[in-house]
């Protein structure tokens, strides 16, 4: 069964190595170098003004084209970065023990609060503005796509069956034909499932990154995302629907003929072959492989591609021995030097942003508001929890169900909080309810799924030999959930609740604060923060929020979450 | 005739321990491998047979020592060595025709070049038809066969076998092993030399002209063997029972006087043999026909059991004094006979006895648990001693013999949960 595996679960036994102090650092000083730098760039974006989009739905194809298109460059270059983040990780001791801790504390930061920032940067960066823009929501999407891929790949290669490793090296694959022909195949299965994810997981950012405003600067970039902002901005309810149906039209159409396909094409990758598994099947894929203007079409380019596997020049099979790399050790220590003074350089820049303006207090009121999502987040998860996991358990023992609820679970997951706004206001408004208990539920809306498909997943896998056994027992009730159901899904359950609460403080920075026209509403909170922060453009509480609540997840997955998955791992896998 | 395809000499080969020293895994190999000869490396799982074959293909160096190919260093994955594994290792991806092509691909070879010979190899390893085929639609035995091709394909000087047949039933390997035979006994196979290694008495005998026997812990080659019966060899030829026979005493020769004698100690490595394997075998060796005493081959045979299994267990009931192994045979002591007459409870009472008085770490461990107010350790306690000794996993598995060992005795208890030992079974 292949689930999406949370980056914060693997590691080392302490709690906080070194190396992920330096991780931490570098990180903060990037963060303060992108805030430090945009703000000095801010000024000249005040010129820019462009054309709102219209809320016409015919313009509806060429934004959902402009957004999906978005997202396939955010893909492109998400894989290129699995490709090499995660190949140097996995093969370089060195490299590895710097490069995990990295990824783990880069996918806890909350980048929805960064966007702003990085719009700035990037539409300063950019000759032309407007590809600035598209620049900065193409990095937003990047950072939702790229870290759980590039974690699935680096497990993957690390997890290469020795006996292949030893053959592609007794056969003297040379590492470029072992990468193409034995890693990536290897790793190809769970690197499409962690796709499909990042895919599901990006609309939210579309949302965000499309439509942002700094300070008093409004960028628009034509897309459904922003198409939904103005919608909200116009209280126009049926534009928001048409946005949705949009949207699920374009969720339907990738997964028909570009994800199905490739976890079709994928099955072959596969390592172990479950006996009575049915392998997925793709009409699309079925046509292209039957086709046969496909195959001549792309015969050539499969010759080529075999061709640029080869090695460049013939092995010179006289050669008896081929000697072993001599170990760089002058090199190693001039990377470690260079590590440690970039670290430093971080350290200083850190130091320095933060004691320019922000004061002792603001650190304390951020850590405070930071409590207050704290408490939303383990409320929200624990009702998800206790509604999802019997749900789950129930759609999980009954195939049929689960063929039917798992799609439904994805396309839900992908479904942005912003999008339930004029509802959860508008009855906020109506209700006169207070909106710090009532808008937190917008914060889990589209990542308490990743807790349903996990353990429907979860529960798919208990072997009909044990539900056989408590049947044959008469094991039923409150007994049959505490000995059987529970346990067998714990393991899936806590992969699901990590990125559902990831995913959660992350929903924070636009859940907190919602708007349905000219109507604001707000929760105390540290998304709220961030978000006030954001229309304020004071980038250096954004940059202190962010790290706040980068901070707040880094912990509780360390000291909460990874001992949690640690155990379940070991008490209860089934295999 | 006699060109030295592989010399190696004064070969020692270190793992690093959790503490930071070194486990000695292989300790003064000598070994020369000439042309046309099959050199059969016998030893128990963990004599490091398959770290020496691995040092030979260059997929790692040896400590010390040197491995010469062709009177060259072996300093990587050299051409002209070809590896059969015992998992056969075929990509999953990969067609037939493209795993064999793969080490040609590698090799640099014009494409009308590769896929002649591919599918010669093919070809001669009985494959025909099965070209399009993905390995998962293959039997056992024809996905070994197609380890076969994959190797032979390169047309390598020295073809190394890790156990090649081990994964497969009895039928389809003595099938596998036929062929292989008759192939090389023709000339037809492109290689010079082979390795085979294996744990397999019979097989080494059935397909090797020398026989090199591997002692445990470290893996040093005690004895060498030469087998000159003209193939093909029939199993049920005298000579054959012989040297079968011959093997098995070697083997077994030095168990007494060296084990046993050299007094085991608490940092002994444990065999893990549970009490229901030491009752099965000390019923069966008590009553018909054995009264007491078994030839170990034909134990083996009759239990269906291959020497790898036996010999653990057979080493086990000498350390509990329940037998005595000497010369390729086991006998009964008088604990042993005593044993298999009595009911359950009593024979773990006579366990606990013989736990306590003859295995050192069984009463190392319950000393700890008495001298303690609360009789109570944490496993760490005893696995941080055992791994000052022996490899983490050894000492894992030492642990968890003494473990099962006094558990069925009722000698301690242990909470897997907690890590914990105890006095205290649960009430």
């Amino acid at each position: 069964m292949r689930v999406f595996v949370p980056i914060s679960v693997g590691g080392w036994a302490r709690l906080f190595s070194r190396w992920d102090i330096l991780a931490i650092l570098l990180i903060l000083g990037l963060l303060v170098f992108l805030g430090e730098a945009s703000r000095h760039l801010f000024e000249p974006l005040a010129e820019l003004q462009r054309t709102p989009p219209s809320l016409d739905p015919a313009n509806l194809p060429e934004y959902a084209a402009r957004t999906t298109l978005r997202m396939l460059v955010a893909m492109a270059l998400s894989l290129i970065f699995t490709f090499t983040y995660a190949t140097l990780a996995a093969k370089n001791k060195q490299a590895e023990r710097l490069l995990v801790p990295l990824l783990d504390i880069l996918q806890s930061v909350p980048i929805l609060g960064f966007i702003s920032v990085t719009v700035v940067f990037f539409m300063a960066l950019a000759p032309g503005r407007v590809l600035g823009a598209e620049f900065a929501a193409i990095f937003a999407i990047f950072t939702s796509q790229a870290w759980n891929m590039a974690f699935s790949f680096y497990q993957s290669l690390r997890t290469v069956p020795t006996e292949l490793v030893e053959a592609s090296r007794n056969f003297r694959l040379t590492p470029w034909m072992a990468f193409w022909r034995v890693d990536v195949p290897f790793a190809m299965p769970q690197l499409i499932w962690n796709m499909m994810m990042s895919m599901s997981g990006s609309w939210f950012f579309v949302v965000a990154s499309e439509a942002i405003s700094v300070g008093n600067t409004t960028v628009t970039l034509p897309g459904v995302g922003s198409y939904i902002a103005l919608a909200i901005e116009q209280q126009n309810l049926r534009a928001v629907g048409w946005a949705i149906g949009t949207m699920l039209v374009v969720i339907l159409v990738y997964d028909q003929i570009l994800f199905r396909p490739l976890v079709a094409w994928a099955d072959r990758f596969r390592y172990e072959q479950e006996p009575g598994a049915a392998a997925p099947r793709s009409w699309v894929l079925d046509i292209l492989r039957r086709s046969r203007i496909v195959e001549r079409v792309t015969r050539p380019f499969a010759v080529l591609w075999r061709r640029l596997l080869l090695p460049r020049h013939p092995d010179n099979v006289e050669a008896i021995t081929r000697a072993p790399r001599p170990r760089h050790g002058w090199i190693t220590f001039q990377l470690g030097l260079m590590v440690f003074a970039l670290t430093a350089f971080a350290l200083w820049q850190t130091l320095r942003f933060f004691t320019e303006s922000i004061t002792l207090a603001d650190l304390g009121t951020a850590l405070l508001l930071g409590l207050a999502t704290l408490l939303r987040v383990i409320v929200l998860i624990a009702f998800a929890s206790i509604i999802w996991v019997p749900a789950g358990v129930w759609v999980g023992s009954r195939p049929h169900a689960a063929v039917v609820v798992q799609p439904i679970a994805q396309f839900l997951a992908a479904f942005p909080a912003n999008v339930l706004f004029p509802i959860a206001v508008s009855a906020i408004v109506a209700w006169k309810l207070d909106p710090n208990v009532w808008l937190s539920p917008l914060m889990i809306l589209g990542t308490q799924w990743y807790i349903l498909f996990n353990v429907i997943a979860g529960a798919a896998a208990i072997p009909a030999e044990l539900r056989a056994a408590g049947a044959n027992f008469r094991v039923r009730g409150w007994l049959w959930w505490r000995r059987i159901a529970l346990p067998a899904v714990l393991p899936y359950y806590v992969t699901g609740a990590i990125t559902a609460s990831g995913g959660s403080w992350n929903a924070s920075i636009v859940a907190e604060v919602a708007s349905w026209g000219d109507k604001h509403l707000e929760a105390k909170g540290l998304g709220a923060y961030i978000a006030r922060q954001t229309d304020a453009g004071d980038f250096h509480r954004i940059v202190l929020g962010i790290a706040v609540m980068s901070l707040y997840v880094v912990v509780i997955n360390r000291v909460f979450w990874r001992p949690l998955y640690r155990y379940a791992e070991r008490k209860f896998r089934l295999d | 005739m006699s060109t030295a395809l592989l010399d190696i000499h004064g070969l020692r080969h270190t793992f690093p321990k959790a503490d930071g020293g070194d486990l000695l895994v292989l300790d003064g190999i000598e070994l020369e491998v000439t042309q046309g000869q099959i050199v059969g490396l016998l030893g128990r799982t963990g004599s490091g047979k398959s770290t020496l074959l691995r040092l030979i293909a260059g997929l790692a160096q040896p400590s010390d020592g040197s491995v010469t190919y062709l009177g060259q260093p072996v300093l990587g994955p050299a051409p002209g060595i070809a590896m059969v594994f015992q998992g056969f290792a075929l990509f999953p991806w990969l067609t037939v025709l493209e795993n064999v092509q793969l080490g040609l691909e590698a090799l640099g070879l014009p494409e009308a070049e590769i896929r002649k010979r591919a599918l010669a190899a093919i070809d001669l390893i009985g494959l025909d038809g099965y070209e399009s085929a993905y390995p998962r639609e293959l039997s056992g035995g024809m996905r070994q066969r197609v380890g076969f091709a994959r190797a032979l394909v390169v047309h390598p000087n020295i073809l190394l076998m890790d156990e090649p047949f081990s994964a497969l039933d009895v039928l389809t390997a003595e099938t596998l092993r036929t062929d292989f035979l008759d192939l090389w006994g023709d000339g037809k196979l492109p290689i010079k030399g082979v390795i085979l290694v294996t744990h397999n008495i019979e097989e080494a005998v059935l397909m090797c002209d020398r026989i090199l026997l591997f002692s445990n812990n470290p893996g040093r080659i005690i004895r060498e063997i030469g087998v000159d019966l003209p193939q093909p060899r029939n199993r049920l030829d005298p000579r054959f029972r012989d040297l079968v026979e011959k093997i098995y005493v070697a083997m077994t020769a030095r168990t007494p006087a060296a084990q046993v004698e050299r007094q085991i100690t608490i940092n002994t490595v444990l065999p893990r043999v549970s009490a229901n394997l030491f009752s099965g075998l000390i019923e069966t060796l008590a009553a018909e026909p054995y009264h007491g005493k078994a030839d170990l081959p034909v134990l083996a045979d009759e239990l269906h059991m291959e020497a790898d299994e036996l010999f653990p267990v057979a080493e086990a009931m000498q350390m509990f004094h329940f037998a005595e192994v000497e010369g390729g045979d086991i006998k009964l002591t008088d604990t042993g006979k005593q044993f298999a007459e009595l009911g359950t409870d009593d024979r773990k009472k006579l366990f606990q006895k013989q736990l306590l008085a003859y295995i050192p770490l069984a009463t190392h461990v319950r000393r700890v648990l008495q001298e303690r107010a609360n009789h109570a350790a944490p496993k760490s306690r005893f696995l941080d001693e055992l791994e000052d000794h022996m490899s983490t996993e050894d000492a894992e598995h030492t642990l968890r013999a003494v473990i099962a060992w006094g558990r069925y005795a009722e000698a301690f208890a242990y909470d897997d949960d907690a890590g914990l030992f105890s006095l205290e079974n649960p009430t």
